[in-house]
């Protein structure tokens, strides 16, 4: 196994084990490569890839940027504010123009779910969607189950809790397809009005006390209340949310276990995590962040290697 | 065309052992002397040296590392070039460093090694170790200094070699290309370099 079975990036969905886990054996030698002094490598050095944000994003757009710098790409950035879409150019005819200026490969954000599987049936370029709507965040969740792995060696039977805005997140979605994918049992845990109705048909455990969800996982995955994608009120206050979905140390010291605390960030500190839980030794958030880069340098090496182009 | 046996087990063994002899005049105690062996072929012959050396030289801090090119291969895209893992845990810099790699071809490997090297440090002095020179066969100006056995070959043939660690015995053999199945090639899928 030497390649990827896609040629673009659009979801977990599409990807199977194998590509997977070739896909962080290829992030094991770039984690060596961006600890070393010279962060750098050549490999990239003829791709030009363009980074299309159509939506607000800091841990993405640096980690994408500075995976494609280590590897040598040319880079060129985009956001949507300040760019023509606000005179009203549609989504394909802007990609075209970019890429009519000899763009290899896209890495694209966009808050409409699909938009990155839209794109691939309009264009030549490859893929790779850094987040669509609440759909999916593939990135996201292979770094997240390569810190799983990191952390415990292998990701098959590691019970992983994702905890919170599971409707609205992105993250959920792609985080359950890949730790299935890798043979861990997940758990949703949050308030019944932000868990889709047929969640469980995923095949996934379904748990509304934060105490019980705890005390069955390995790991726990906390997710940001999504308050922008959020168009009623879901539940009475943020104080109610924290008091019954807040994870603090107390809770944590009151289980019979040691377990690791994963967030993709942005944290809203002192709501889903207190800060005494996201910086203590139990937590991996950095360590995410870290993995990130290596991920993300994998995804584009391996896509933008490929022979059959 | 039968594959042809080049070097055989006793042979072999002795050409370490004459290739460690030949280090340790030049580079005398190895004070300030590193052996990095390439990914993935080339780590074999490299522990080999190393443990010869700290035999005959009763030492055991001899530095040894093992280095991937893979990332600065200049026929990326013209097939899938895997990974392996770099592990050097020394700076090479002002030290005299002996690459090690298991057969010298094209010196397209040696090129992307001599570059990969460069992220670990200024080296004071390089210098290539091969068990196998195919002399006739080079496409860039790239010379062994210190080498087991110099063949002359054609490009149909390749150049196997086995080790004892994944083999069974330490044999080198000349084939004809199309004799290696494809599963050989695939768990040595660079053995021609």
């Amino acid at each position: 196994m030497t390649k990827l079975k896609t040629k673009h990036l659009l979801g977990i969905k599409d990807l199977d084990k194998e590509d997977i886990q070739l896909i962080f054996s290829t992030a094991d030698t770039f984690k060596e490569v961006i600890n070393r002094p010279i962060k750098k490598v050549p490999s990239l050095r003829d791709t030009t890839i363009a980074n299309l944000f159509f939506e607000n994003s800091t841990r993405t757009k640096i980690s994408f940027e500075l995976a494609e710098k280590r590897l040598s790409a040319d880079v060129v950035n985009f956001s949507a504010s300040g760019s023509s879409v606000k005179k009203g150019e549609t989504l394909v005819d802007t990609v075209n123009n970019i890429l009519a200026m000899k763009v290899d490969l896209l890495v694209m954000r966009h808050p409409n779910p699909g938009a990155a599987e839209f794109l691939s049936r309009h264009i030549q370029a490859k893929i790779i969607n850094a987040g669509d709507g609440a759909h999916e965040h593939p990135t996201q969740a292979l770094l997240d189950a390569f810190s799983i792995r990191e952390k415990y060696g292998e990701v098959k039977n590691k019970k992983v809790v994702l905890i919170g805005d599971i409707m609205h997140s992105r993250v959920a979605l792609s985080n359950i397809f890949c730790l299935q994918k890798l043979g861990a049992e997940v758990m949703v845990c949050g308030p019944t009005t932000l868990l889709p109705k047929y969640i469980s048909s995923l095949g996934v455990k379904v748990e509304y006390n934060l105490k019980k969800a705890l005390e069955w996982c390995d790991v726990a995955n906390m997710l940001r209340i999504q308050l922008e994608r959020q168009d009623i009120r879901y539940f009475p206050t943020l104080r109610e949310y924290t008091m019954l979905y807040g994870v603090n140390r107390q809770l944590l010291d009151s289980l019979d276990k040691e377990i690791t605390i994963m967030h993709p960030g942005p944290i809203n500190r002192g709501v889903e995590i207190t800060s005494d839980v996201a910086d203590s030794k139990q937590s991996i958030i950095l360590n995410q962040v870290e993995n990130g880069v290596a991920i993300r340098m994998a995804i584009l090496y391996l896509l933008a290697g490929r022979t059959d182009q | 065309m039968k594959p042809k046996l080049i070097l055989e087990k006793k042979a072999f063994e002795l050409t370490i052992t004459r290739l460690c002899y030949q280090l340790i005049e030049i580079h005398n105690d190895f004070s300030r002397s590193v052996i990095i062996g390439l990914q993935p072929r080339g780590v074999f012959l490299a522990r080999r040296i190393h443990a010869g050396l700290s035999g005959i030289l009763k030492k055991q801090e001899l530095k040894l590392g093992s280095l991937d090119v893979t990332f600065h291969r200049d026929d990326f895209r013209k097939k899938e070039l895997i990974p392996n893992a770099t592990e050097i845990n020394f700076i090479i810099e002002d030290k005299n460093v002996i690459l090690v790699d298991d057969v010298l071809f094209t010196g397209r490997t040696i090129r992307a090694g001599l570059d990969a090297m460069l992220a670990f440090g200024r080296p004071n002095d390089v210098e290539l170790l091969v068990l196998i020179d195919r002399r006739l066969s080079r496409n860039l100006p790239i010379q062994a200094k210190y080498i087991g056995k110099t063949i002359d070959s054609v490009a149909s043939e390749k150049v196997k070699v086995e080790w004892r660690e994944t083999d069974g015995e330490d044999r080198v053999w000349l084939v004809e290309q199309e004799t290696i199945n494809s599963q050989d090639v695939k768990k040595s899928d660079r053995l021609n370099e």
